[in-house]
């Protein structure tokens, strides 16, 4: 099914993927009050957040250039070291763009 | 206090966490403007661009979407890789579920509309370590969607402004983040099972499935190890509340 890009159906477009995103924020929680959190379930939550993270970010390192790797490597090195995010985050981003100027 | 819904809220820490998330928001800010400057480009009015901002507010989708743009648009493939790429959000959703379901359902949604990537990652890392905080969820997701949306506005009216993120590093922004937020939390040897199968169950569905489910896979993968692997009383709210003045 298609949808002709005039103003009206833009505003369809816009509206129904609004809707399935509202539905993704909702929906965890939702199925999640019809399940009763054992002890078992509440790990497997606790893994699985944790996991999150780790599943968006080395995707990301593998199919980034040089310069993501390095922004990664730093903020890895500094959070590790100093525990505090903000000087890690923008050491990473600082080298992101150092690595790409010299490469590109 | 209503002994169903036991969650003591904070306004005043709404406000604290709005301030906490500030600076990164900065980042979101340049962020909004790439998509700005995109969905303009793809033929996007500024009004249709800005309204998509405000309701969706789910950037990498968003970019997804108008990727695919044209004088037509398939609905069901535009929409599946909405959902494929938002799917996220249930996950996070329900890992935060045994904090939410201590708010009454009307409320509970309200703060769930808010909910995105870096002001998840802060409460899921409270959580991890005995912090029950769903203020952040509220607060920084409130600057994280001004500062999408009023990125948006500048990419769509000055986008020639930021022609290139990449070159400066923006691209990284989320990505630091999150990765900052996973080493900031609690490591206990379970933890670093799940990381590990998790990342290759990630890289497994990132190669060989079709594209943008392999953030799912990646956390079912880490949590089925957290099934099997029980730790005992490990950042579970009994203890917590024990130790609470």
């Amino acid at each position: 099914m298609s949808i002709e890009t005039t103003p009206a159906g833009i505003l369809v477009i816009i509206a129904l993927m609004a809707v399935v995103t509202l539905a993704t924020r909702y929906g965890g929680a939702f199925v999640m009050s019809f399940v009763r959190i054992s002890p078992r379930i509440e790990s497997f939550i606790n893994a699985m957040a944790s996991s999150v993270l780790i599943a968006i970010i080395v995707p990301m390192a593998f199919s980034g250039d040089a310069g993501a790797l390095a922004a990664l490597a730093t903020t890895a090195i500094i959070m590790l070291g100093t525990r505090r995010p903000l000087p890690a985050i923008a050491a990473g981003i600082l080298v992101a763009a150092l690595v790409r100027l010299g490469v590109g | 206090m209503d002994k169903n819904y036991p969650y003591q809220w904070q306004p005043a820490r709404v406000r604290a966490e709005f301030f906490r998330l500030l600076p990164i928001s900065l980042f979101v800010v340049a962020f909004g403007a790439a998509f700005g400057l995109a969905a303009v480009q793809e033929g996007l009015t500024p009004l249709q661009t800005l309204l998509m901002s405000v309701t969706v507010f789910a950037g990498a989708s968003q970019f997804a979407a108008v990727d695919m743009w044209g004088t037509e648009v398939s609905l069901i493939p535009l929409l599946a890789v909405v959902f494929a790429i938002n799917s996220r959000h249930l996950l996070m959703g329900a890992s935060l579920y045994p904090v939410l379901r201590e708010l009454p359902p009307g409320k509970r949604y309200g703060v769930l509309l808010l909910l995105t990537d870096a002001n998840w990652a802060v409460a899921a890392q409270d959580y991890q370590n005995g912090r029950k905080n769903l203020e952040v969820i509220v607060g920084g997701g409130a600057v994280l969607w001004l500062a999408w949306v009023i990125g948006t506005g500048l990419g769509v009216y000055f986008g020639g402004l930021l022609k290139d993120p990449q070159a400066l590093g923006l691209d990284m922004v989320l990505g630091c983040f999150l990765l900052a937020m996973a080493l900031g939390g609690k490591k206990s040897p379970r933890t670093l099972v799940a990381w590990v199968v998790a990342s290759v169950a990630a890289l497994a569905a990132w190669r060989w499935l079709p594209p943008n489910i392999h953030v799912v896979v990646g956390a079912l993968a880490g949590g089925v190890v957290g099934f099997f692997w029980l730790e005992p009383r490990q950042g579970g709210q009994p203890r917590e509340e024990q130790e609470a003045p």
